[in-house]
């Protein structure tokens, strides 16, 4: 039995325990899944799992209220928002079930895009694609292009630690075995440009946003909805001028206010219109968690994140050294 | 010393703050560039009072609370320890000079520490200069883009 139809099977049996499973369907076009809900057995058919599907579904779990019992389908890095939003009790272990899957990494749609173009070929006109033998297969303008999974995954997948759920009541397939250290090395290296240039990267980069929030609306963890500071007028943190100041700063708000909860799943980054590298902010803070304190967000539900928590002597940090 | 800077300090109202009167009442000569903002608690300082206040053009932030185990919320210090030092180490991605903030402890009888943590606060900051911020320059830009494109109207 072939993994999706594995998921299939486990998802018609537990349905009748659940409101919903949350899985991904095809999208508007062949490169592109969607979000699928699914509530009756007729729905499973449209079920679909593969390197496209590369959003983090957890975001949704908790949009609905605590009566509801909710499935959800997660790949390795998915699976780590789950267990923060547990460790945080924003969900309860007994109203979720979750559908764990191995995965050996998705494609970015970005990069897909710039491979085509470079041989002067449009993404809008891809009309079909699938996998072989690691790579992906797209019928473009009557012509048939072979991409290399490794030159078109997601940056994360190439330094991915959790293939496998982290977290599952249920786990399709065989688990995959191997398991990438992450070295922080990307942040090393955009460490070795001085001050003035960082802050030069950011403003270049900021110059583009358009403040639409997908990026707070993608991040699982953002869970304030109507009440997030970035859009309240009392206290007024960001004005509505559209200055890079205001830009930048909802940034700051994000990234401090995920500090020590982020799982860097690079939803942010992957919803940006815009194609701001968010995900460095936010891997910035996560090297210096673990460094400081040894911590990875979401892998251990009975852990106590870091900044909710202190020692009365702390270890690495030398507070009177200043 | 050169021209004035502007430096933030966010103290607790109970410790630092009180040892800043102590150093105030005892005439001991400080520097001038730092305004004080008073906090109820060191673990009142949102990480982001820090960052808007760099980001806004302020050159330096100085955050000074009780000592561990002297908080008069028992707690608050033992937070506020971790979210700076994260915060501390966070500021060189975004181009700031992570010198340009310090978190220190200083109590209510520490009137010549407050002289030394400001002193020599000050003068990390001006050995650093003005802070460089993400607004202004491209105003700057703008407007020199303004002045090339004057010649052809
Ligand atoms: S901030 Fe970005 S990377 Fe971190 S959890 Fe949210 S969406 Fe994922
Ligand atoms: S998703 Fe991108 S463009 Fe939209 S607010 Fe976030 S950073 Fe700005």
């Amino acid at each position: 039995m072939s993994l999706q139809d594995e998921l299939k099977a486990q998802i018609v049996k537990r349905l009748p325990e659940l409101d919903v499973v949350i899985g991904w369907g095809q999208g508007y076009d062949s490169l592109h899944r969607t979000p699928l809900f699914i509530t009756s057995e007729a729905d499973v058919d449209k079920l679909v799992f593969d390197p496209l599907c590369v959003h983090n579904l957890s975001t949704y779990l908790t949009r609905y209220g605590s009566a509801k019992r909710i499935g959800v389908v997660v790949k390795g890095c998915d699976s780590r928002s789950v267990v923060e939003l547990l460790q945080e009790k924003l969900i309860h272990r007994d109203k979720v079930m979750v559908f764990g899957l191995p995965c050996e990494g998705v494609a970015d749609l970005g990069k897909v895009k710039r491979a085509l173009a470079a041989k002067d070929l449009d993404m809008g006109r891809v009309r079909a694609a699938s996998f072989a033998d690691g790579d992906l297969v797209v019928t473009v303008s009557g012509q048939e292009i072979r991409l290399p999974m490794a030159e078109v995954q997601a940056d994360k997948c190439g330094r991915c630690r959790y293939h496998n759920a982290v977290i599952h009541d249920e786990f399709a397939g065989q688990p995959i075995t191997e398991a990438a250290p992450d070295t922080y090395a990307d942040v090393a290296a955009f460490e070795e440009q001085t001050l003035e240039e960082r802050m030069e990267f950011w403003r270049e980069q900021m110059e583009r946003c358009v403040r639409c929030y997908a990026c707070r609306n993608a991040c699982p963890l953002c869970v304030c909805r109507d009440y997030c500071i970035g859009q309240s007028r009392e206290p007024n943190w960001v004005s509505q001028r559209d200055g890079l100041e205001e830009k930048f700063f909802f940034q700051m708000i994000h990234a401090t206010h995920l500090a020590g909860r982020c799982t860097e799943c690079g939803e942010c980054e992957r919803a940006c219109p815009v194609d701001i590298p968010l995900l460095l902010l936010k891997r910035k803070l996560g090297k210096e968690i673990l460094e400081l304190f040894d911590y990875r967000a979401g892998t251990d539900p009975d852990a106590k994140p870091p900044l909710l928590n202190f020692k009365v002597q702390e270890d690495t940090i030398n507070e009177r050294g200043w | 010393m050169d021209k004035e800077l502007r430096i933030v300090g966010f103290l607790c109202n109970w410790c630092s703050y009180g040892g800043a009167d102590t150093a105030g009442v005892g005439r001991f000569v400080q520097p001038t560039d730092l305004r004080i903002i008073r906090m109820p608690c060191s673990g009142r300082i949102d990480p982001l009072f820090v960052l808007k206040t760099l980001i806004g053009g302020a050159d330096g932030v100085l955050v000074s609370g009780c000592h561990p185990r002297d908080c008069h919320y028992a707690e608050g210090n033992y937070y506020a320890r971790r979210r700076l030092e994260v915060l501390k180490r966070f500021l060189p991605i975004i181009g700031i000079d992570p010198g340009r903030f310090e978190y220190t402890w200083v109590s209510a009888s520490e009137g010549q520490r407050w002289q030394h943590v400001v002193t020599s606060f000050t003068n990390q900051i001006h050995a650093l200069g003005p802070v460089q911020r993400i607004g202004r320059q491209s105003l700057a830009k703008a407007c020199s883009l303004g002045t090339v494109l004057e010649p052809l109207a």
